[in-house]
């Protein structure tokens, strides 16, 4: 029997995460999230999981992270106004460096919004909803293949670094259908968090280690450590020495910057000889690649910077794609998002335009078409 | 059940003497609360390292790092819902949430009714002192009447929770009461709502000397913690005088306790059943 399957993307992130080894999922209903919920509830009993619905979207968040604390993979699926309620206990997994993953299937905003509409508007939010500096890592794919690719990445980053893993899907690649081989994706090889096993004696649960990611206490295995949301010294304690808050503030900051490789993800093309650059994550990217087809049938050198990991934004390898363009497009589900992080790493000879829309519908590859051809001409 | 049930309690085998001094004031129930706490996990034969407290933000909260144990600081009124997730995700773990009325019955009670719905295997001890001593003294949800407040200068004028009853009718399968002032019948209380298979509730009557009882004029801790007496009576004598115990009238001890399932056993069972069809 073939392994292509013709899956919803919201199907396909359960999936996803059952295959990356998460074993408990906590969540609360919301469109258009809701079918991963769902199917984890049908997944996880299967493999000895758990699947619990809680009483809010707070509770959701503070239970994954109860359970990964306990040693469990976890995660939790949302959308805008229930990623709100998530920041605070997300700063708690984030300083506390507690692995998760959260999955964000984006809806028109603000507040209530659209919530059966597609937007982007959560770029910044997810790079700086909650309270504080702190490490955190955005993932956006731009398929159904890619939802499934980069969840599983999304566990795996999390479990190596200890940090939390968000992933920003749009509600149009959510519900879209298409066919995966799944079995093909899977890599079977799921990365395991680094567990303490050095002497419980003078343990430091929060020790400098030389990667940066220190080895966690497991309950039960004999460390008795204290986690705390407090800024913590190295050996898990409370601090408010100056020296101590900023060396440990300054370790966890550093984190992901020293596993850049492991954390950067970009897909460029032709970027090099480009005239214009497409700068776009998630649909907008799948448009911009229809655009440029067209573009460059019209002889136009176009090419696509596609950011896969979107925070840390990759700035040097962006500074480096854009080095020969002119002009930079950023076609963005929202006012304008994404765009302002672009602007601080331009070179003095880029302009740089954005293609923006929030009415509840995607950016077409016409307009994107349309925006390049009538830039061009004001050039 | 480890041997150390058979020693007689000695509390500097469970606390980090490292972190002394600890941050209590004087006269603080919470220091009681947490001795009972340990007393009563010493005679279950608990071990350390099985034992995983989690607490949530406030002078309650704080108490949760003094335990020598898997000690995990929450976020403010949350500690029930990570401690959810942990039990599910570690049932082999004693989780022991510990919180006051400010996380507890305000910003946690959501989490709360919920925890006493699903009666999960968790032991949940609320350290009740009326206010917000972390902050400075504000008015909680289980201030009374008329006391002065930082946010009542005229005196309180909002009605007070009763957690027991807000607990046992959102379904909690133990609920129990009692004062720091009775130590032996608060560990015993602790005790009984650790062993009890499903979620425990159980509120501690605490006093804070240094915030609440200086503005209200309530004197020394002693005088405190002795004036509950006139307050609260064991539920025990609820047959013989009712009108001595006023003004009050509140019950101590074990106030309600069902044989309910608990809810990771509930849930195994369904996914069991699921299996076989």
């Amino acid at each position: 029997m073939s392994s292509v399957q013709n899956i919803q993307g919201n199907h396909a992130c359960a999936l996803a995460a059952v295959a990356a080894g998460c074993r408990f999922y906590a969540g609360y209903p919301i469109t258009p999230s809701s079918e991963i919920a769902e199917r984890m509830s049908v997944e996880l009993p299967a493999v000895n999981g758990i699947f619990v619905q809680m009483e809010d979207e707070i509770a959701s968040m503070g239970a994954i992270i109860g359970a990964s604390m306990g040693g469990a993979k976890t995660m939790t699926a949302t959308s805008g106004p229930g990623f709100s309620l998530k920041q605070e206990n997300l700063g708690y997994a984030a300083a506390t460096e507690v692995p998760c993953v959260i999955i964000n299937v984006m809806r028109g905003g603000p507040s209530t919004g659209m919530p059966t509409r597609p937007a982007q508007g959560d770029v910044m939010q997810a790079r700086w909803g909650t309270h504080g500096d702190h490490p955190i890592i955005v993932l956006t794919p731009w398929s159904v293949q890619e939802i499934y690719q980069q969840t599983l990445r999304a566990f795996d980053l999390s479990e190596a670094l200890r940090v939390p893993v968000v992933v920003l899907i749009d509600e149009v690649i959510g519900h879209l259908v298409e066919s995966v081989d799944l079995a093909k994706m899977n890599t079977g090889n799921p990365v395991e968090r680094k567990w303490a096993d050095s002497s419980q004696e003078d343990f430091q649960p929060y020790a400098h280690t030389e990667d940066l990611v220190p080895p966690m206490p497991r309950p039960g295995d004999g460390y008795r450590t204290h986690t705390t949301g407090l800024t913590h010294a190295e050996n898990g304690f409370p601090t408010q020495d100056p020296e101590v808050a900023n060396r440990v503030i300054s370790r966890l900051l550093q984190k992901l910057e020293h596993h850049n490789d492991l954390v950067e993800c970009v897909n460029q093309s032709d970027c090099k000889d480009a005239e214009i650059v497409i700068v776009a994550y998630g649909i907008t990217a799948r448009a911009a690649q229809s655009a440029k087809q067209q573009l460059q049938g019209e002889g136009v050198k176009v090419g696509i910077f596609r950011p896969i990991t979107l925070w840390p934004f990759p700035q040097q390898t962006f500074s480096e794609a854009i080095a020969n363009a002119r002009l930079v497009l950023v076609p963005e589900m929202n006012a304008g998002q994404l765009i302002v992080e672009i602007e601080r790493y331009r070179n003095d000879s880029t302009r740089i335009i954005g293609l923006n829309r929030y009415d509840g519908e995607p950016i077409s590859p016409q307009q994107i078409f349309n925006k390049v051809k009538e830039v061009l001409q004001d050039a | 059940m480890l041997d150390q049930a058979k020693t007689p309690f000695e509390i500097r085998d469970y606390i980090r003497q490292q972190l002394f001094p600890h941050f209590m004031c004087p006269g603080c129930g919470h220091g009681i609360a947490l001795r009972a706490l340990l007393w009563a996990i010493h005679d279950l034969g608990i071990a350390k390292d099985d034992l995983a407290i989690v607490s949530g933000i406030g002078c309650s909260g704080r108490i949760g790092a003094y335990i020598d144990a898997n000690t995990f600081h929450t976020t403010h009124g949350r500690p029930l819902a990570f401690a959810t997730g942990l039990k599910l995700a570690r049932p082999d773990l004693h989780v022991i949430v510990i919180t006051g009325d400010g996380d507890c019955l305000a910003i946690g009670g959501n989490h709360l009714i919920h925890a006493c719905r699903r009666n999960l295997d968790i032991t949940c001890l609320m350290l009740n002192n009326e206010i917000y001593g972390m902050t400075g003294g504000q008015v909680s949800p289980t201030t009374s009447s008329d006391r002065y407040t930082t946010t009542t200068p005229e005196g309180n004028y909002e009605p007070v929770f009763d957690a027991c009853k807000l607990a046992q009718g959102a379904g909690a399968g133990f609920v129990g009461r009692e004062m720091t002032l009775q130590t032996p019948s608060l560990k015993k209380l602790i005790q009984q709502g650790i062993a009890h298979p499903g979620f425990s509730f159980l509120e501690v009557i605490s006093d804070c000397t240094e915030i609440y009882g200086r503005k209200n004029d309530l004197g020394e801790s002693a005088e405190m913690v002795l004036s509950q007496k006139a307050d609260f009576r064991s539920a025990s004598y609820g047959m013989i005088a009712d009108e001595v115990f006023q003004p009050r009238n509140v019950k101590t001890g074990v106030l309600y306790k069902d044989d309910r399932p608990e809810y990771a056993q509930a849930y195994r069972q369904k996914i069991a059943s699921r299996a076989k069809k």
